[in-house]
């Protein structure tokens, strides 16, 4: 038997600057396969933040907008309310989601904004080396948490279900990118909100547990056993909201 | 038909003649003094098919309006000393991105929170560019109600001329006082008027990306950037003068101030004495081709200003090689006295 | 040029007192400047306006050398009158003064019980359109029916029609001698 794979005609192949091992070269893929299949090569417009998300730019063919970070959710609410019919996306990570940008992520998700956020959750800080986020797991150590994240001090992991779960938004979930299954998960998530936004139903937040081997200290296989054996056992997958098909 | 007179605060018509411009997106958050904008904008632009969100801060104000304008609109937001204050970073990141928006700051006194009083605290943070890197954004400065609504209608059209911000240096008192105004006529404007505009990358087109780093892949960023704004500097440099041919002492004041200064030529000629008057009206590129040509008996300038340390001096000094004396008189809460100023020309005109 | 403040407590109309003043001045089709009291200058419950009325270009708006002062209470007058021209007219609202109140001597005072008046016709905010029949009168700033037609418009404008004004308007008129 042989498997055939064909690359989703938005990526292109130029090379790419991400880390061996990167979670974000998965999640790019996800994307221009779903955006193939859903027809939508000439509608859709990220915007990405400075971090190393931002790198996709090379990596897609779509229109696309650089925001200052922490602020590509409200940069895709602009675009979203002068092109409607578009689909309008942050892709983002876990700092400029729950740290610099938390104000634009709380407030997004108060008005139910149609717009769609992918957070890249990697526990740190990527693009400047490797500093604790807000997503730091009790007791990992990074570079500006070398004796290990203490919750005394630093408080608990930030979720954002705990955060989101009872707010009035159209859908939220979080995947995982640590095998195969998950990584299925991870696309019928992104591509669930991705057609709520086409619907009108609002606000969408899809979590993304992504590995950073570099910043980590571990290999790329390790990092996925790093999310599996610790990660996930704070952060729980699936889907805690979806309003069913309401329009906004 | 003539258009209709309408009596109206400074503020509001800066909102109605930014709709009439085509503007259709504003996003910005409350402060004194400027709320008005904000409050009109927001039952106003739902009749001409607008955009309006009050936003959570100023940050998301200025952010939101990026992406707004990276998507074709014509775009609006305003704020106040310590809220325009916050929106520097996406003036900055306007500038890097060569985006076109249009920006009010409704300028009081004082620095940290200072007081909503009228005043002219922000000549600094306007024209050198508050934020990080090299910028300079053109700032227009209306000195009536008439002239806050042809300002920004002109402003949209700057803005996308040089692919800039633009900001509206007001002020309380401009922005509070009430005159009469004429509106021009409303324009719509085509959001697909651009090809660099994000749009949707159709099979063939080049992807277009939208970013604060258009310096990477440049032929060269830097020539391009010196020659931008020397463009500006040579092209936009607006003012007024009144009666500086023969003057011995010229006031120089833009804004509030001018008005002011306006009276104090006017009474201060009744009084024999030869009093002139420059009023910026672009603060930057400042308008140093007006400061050409003083008399042979030109004696000196009194920069008038709401502010405690003269923010507006040093360009005075540079438009004139720093040839001339120079005195500031300065107001902080109190608005400038036009008796004050016939006083300290009169010292001035004895030496 | 005539240059007019209109002062008093919050909640009196005095800043549509001058709003309306400026918009007579418009509609006869004359360069005028309105300026709210503003800042700190509006804590402890007073407000005030400058009005410019001119046939020419006005510089400032700032009022300095006042013709008119209207003034709704004691503290207004207090404020205000010693930046009054000598032979200025001082509209004062007897309703709130103490009968035994001293002025300038060199000013014109008319007095007018516009707080009565107002409540009598049963339009308690009408007390500053009672001010203003009183202050057509007393100055002759405007012609009577246009400056009734015009404070009727100006309220049509803002969707507020009340008849009771114009009749509170004829009361101030009648009220000055």
């Amino acid at each position: 038997m042989s498997v055939k794979l064909k690359a989703p005609e938005t990526v292109t192949f130029r090379p790419t600057s991400f880390c061996p091992g990167c979670g974000h070269g998965i999640a790019a893929r996800l994307i221009g396969e779903i955006i193939d299949e859903m027809g939508l090569q000439q509608d859709f417009i990220p915007t990405v933040d400075v971090a190393c998300g931002a790198l996709n730019m090379d990596t897609w063919r779509f229109d696309t907008v650089m925001a200052a970070h922490g602020r590509p959710v409200v940069v895709a609410i602009g675009v979203k309310k002068v092109r409607k019919d578009k689909l309008s996306v942050a892709y983002i990570g876990d700092g400029a989601a729950y740290a610099i940008g938390m104000a634009e992520t709380m407030h997004a998700a108060l008005r139910n904004d149609n717009v769609v956020v992918i957070v890249m959750n990697n526990g740190v800080f990527g693009m400047t080396g490797g500093q604790m986020a807000p997503t730091t797991l009790i007791g990992q150590k990074t570079t500006s948490s070398p004796k290990g994240r203490d919750p005394k001090k630093q408080g608990e992991p930030f979720d954002v279900v705990k955060a989101l779960g009872e707010f009035d938004i159209a859908y939220l979930a979080r995947a995982s990118l640590d095998c195969p299954a998950s990584v299925n998960k991870a696309k019928k998530y992104i591509k669930k909100a991705f057609e709520k936004q086409m619907n009108n139903e609002g606000f969408c937040l899809v979590e993304i547990l992504a590995p950073c081997p570099t910043n980590w200290g571990l290999s790329p296989v390790d990092s996925l056993k790093h999310i599996r054996e610790k990660t996930l056992s704070y952060y729980k997958l699936g889907e805690f909201v979806d309003k069913k098909g309401e329009e906004k | 038909m003539a258009a209709e007179k309408v009596m109206m605060k400074g503020n509001e018509a800066l909102a109605e003649a930014a709709l009439r411009a085509g503007c259709r997106f504003y996003s910005g958050y409350p402060i004194t003094p400027q709320t008005e904008i904000l409050e009109y904008l927001s039952w106003r632009m739902e009749e001409v098919g607008g955009e309006f969100v009050q936003t959570e801060s100023e940050l998301a104000g200025i952010n939101m309006l990026y992406g707004a304008t990276a998507a074709g609109a014509r775009v609006l937001t305003s704020s106040a000393g310590p809220g325009f204050a916050l929106k520097q970073e996406g003036i900055s990141y306007l500038c890097a991105a060569d985006l076109p928006a249009v920006l009010i700051d409704v300028m009081r006194i004082g620095n940290g929170l200072g007081d909503i009083a009228q005043g002219q605290g922000d000549y600094w943070q306007l024209t050198r560019g508050g934020g990080n890197g090299d910028y300079r954004t053109i700032v227009l400065a209306p000195n009536s109600v008439q002239e806050s609504a042809d300002l920004i209608y002109e402003a949209f059209d700057l803005a996308e001329k040089y692919l800039h911000p633009v900001i509206i240096g007001s002020d309380a008192a401009i922005g509070q006082m009430m005159e009469a105004v004429t509106f021009p006529e409303m324009k719509e404007h085509n959001i697909d008027k651009f090809d660099w505009t994000v749009k949707g990358c159709k099979p063939g087109d080049t992807q277009r990306i939208i970013s604060n780093v258009c310096f990477y892949g440049h032929p060269d960023y830097e020539e391009y950037l010196r020659e931008k704004y020397r463009t500006i500097e040579e092209n936009e440099q607006r003012w007024e003068s009144m009666q500086t041919e023969d003057a011995e002492i010229i006031l120089v004041a833009y804004g509030i101030s001018s008005r002011v200064a306006k009276e104090a030529v006017r009474n201060g000629r009744k009084q024999g004495l030869k009093l002139g008057l420059i009023r910026p009206i672009t603060l930057w590129p400042y308008p140093v081709q007006a400061f050409r040509n003083l008399s042979d008996h030109f004696k000196g300038f009194i920069s008038v200003e709401m502010n405690i340390l003269g923010q507006m001096v040093d360009d005075i000094k540079l438009a004139t090689d720093a040839k001339y004396p120079i005195e500031f008189y300065g107001t902080f809460f109190d608005v400038p006295e036009s008796e004050r100023i016939i006083e300290i020309a009169k010292t001035m005109a004895e030496r | 040029m005539t240059e007019i403040i209109c002062a008093g407590f919050g909640g009196q109309g005095v800043l549509i007192t001058g709003m309306i003043l400026a918009y007579c001045g418009m509609q006869e089709g004359k360069y005028f400047t309105w300026y709210p009291s503003y800042g700190s200058e509006m804590r402890g419950g007073t407000a005030n306006c400058n009005v410019k009325i001119s046939e020419e270009e006005i510089a400032s708006p700032y009022a300095k050398h006042l013709d008119i002062l209207v003034s709704m209470n004691d503290v207004a007058i207090n404020k205000f009158e010693p930046t009054m021209k000598p032979g200025a007219v001082l509209m004062a609202n007897s309703s709130l003064l103490a009968e035994d109140r001293v002025f300038r001597d060199d000013i014109r005072v008319v007095k007018v019980p516009a707080t009565e008046i107002a409540a009598r016709l049963d339009n308690p905010k009408g007390t500053n359109i009672v001010m203003l029949g009183a202050l057509c009168k007393a100055t002759g700033l405007f012609e009577e029916e246009f400056m009734k037609r015009s404070i009727d418009e100006y309220f049509a404008k803002k969707g507020k029609v009340n008849p009771k004004n114009a009749l509170c308007f004829d009361e101030g008129f009648k009220a000055v001698s």
